[in-house]
């Protein structure tokens, strides 16, 4: 069993990116193996196993736990997810359909798919499409924990300058 | 005194630096997450711990933390409250340094920690790819070290681009 974890965040309801798991899920049988964090969702899903809020720790056990994270394209989703070398898939919020208050998603997105190792599906069409092709885990981290050695030493310079 | 400027300079002399207090002050989700990938920046100083989520002290282990309100730019009430419980913190902390990684608390730490005296540090979000956020541009005359994450926007007169969140 692949274990799939779905992330949109606490601040905003994100139910495009909720429901089209679910409707994946439940036409592919794959109801049973998803866990999906839907913050202030307007309308929970109808299959999935789902959950509003996780405290941290929780998060961190869901992240651990799964072979394949589906997220709104959060930098801390990401990070989460490339840090742990899990396999990730991301839908940006739109602005237009108010799930954020502007495109920086969009940007965020591009940004990691340019970088590699990210997919993104832009609409729902398509994450059933990336869903369906989408690996497994590679087990290895893709990012460090820290920020780069460069930004550490730019800090870290600046904090101990007189 | 005396003892202290001795103290001092023999710690000069050794090439050490005296711990600083840092408040390392940002929102909740990905602004936190990467305020605390810089960590290894603070190594060897006091560093206090503020953002809008009480269940983020798990994060921090045993380090002192404070949480204030979150707020959204077009909450007026609320701004006024977040940077009036900001201010409280930076009251209690006296920080030498404040670190922000956004959004508005982060914002609001930079600005009246800047007038308080201490230095201070923005490091636009990672999320900022094709333009600054609205409180990276503003923030800009209040922080020593203004930082983008992308080096595409970063210009002369600022913000500069020293890498980011990501190794």
């Amino acid at each position: 069993m692949t274990r799939i974890f779905v992330t949109v965040g606490a601040q905003m309801p994100f139910d495009r990116l909720v429901h089209a798991v679910d409707a994946w899920a439940y036409t592919r049988g794959r109801s049973a193996d998803v866990l999906a964090q839907i913050g202030p969702s307007v309308a929970p899903p109808s299959h999935v196993k789902h959950v509003r809020f996780l405290e941290p720790a929780e998060f961190d056990r869901a992240y651990d736990e799964a072979d394949l994270v589906v997220a709104h394209a959060g930098t801390g989703s990401i990070l989460a997810a490339l840090e742990r070398g899990k396999a990730i898939v991301v839908m940006p919020r739109r602005a237009a359909l108010r799930e954020t208050r502007n495109d920086h998603q969009v940007a965020t997105a591009k940004a990691f798919a340019a970088i590699g190792s990210v997919p993104v599906a832009w609409d729902e069409t398509e994450l059933a499409e990336v869903l369906d092709r989408a690996t497994i885990s590679r087990g290895e981290a893709v990012v460090g924990r820290y920020a780069s050695p460069r930004l550490i030493g730019a800090i870290k310079s600046f904090v101990e300058s007189p | 005194m005396i003892l202290a400027a001795l103290r001092r300079a023999r710690s000069l002399a050794r090439g050490s630096t005296r711990p600083r207090r840092i408040l390392a002050i940002s929102s909740g989700g990905g602004h936190w997450i990467e305020l605390l990938r810089l960590r290894p920046a603070f190594e060897g100083h006091e560093v206090v711990w503020c953002t809008v989520d009480a269940t983020y002290r798990t994060h921090v282990g045993d380090a002192p933390f404070h949480t204030v309100r979150d707020v959204t730019r077009w909450d007026r009430v609320g701004l006024a409250q977040c940077a009036t419980e900001v201010l409280g913190v930076l009251g209690r902390v006296r920080p030498d340094v404040v670190v922000s990684t956004g959004a508005l608390p982060g914002f609001f730490g930079i600005v009246l920690g800047k007038s308080l005296g201490a230095r201070t540090v923005w490091l636009d979000s990672l999320a900022n790819v094709e333009e600054l956020s609205m409180s990276g541009q503003r923030v800009a005359p209040f922080a020593d070290l203004w930082l983008t994450q992308w080096a595409s926007l970063a210009r002369t007169a600022g913000p500069r681009y020293e890498g980011s969140v990501i190794a």
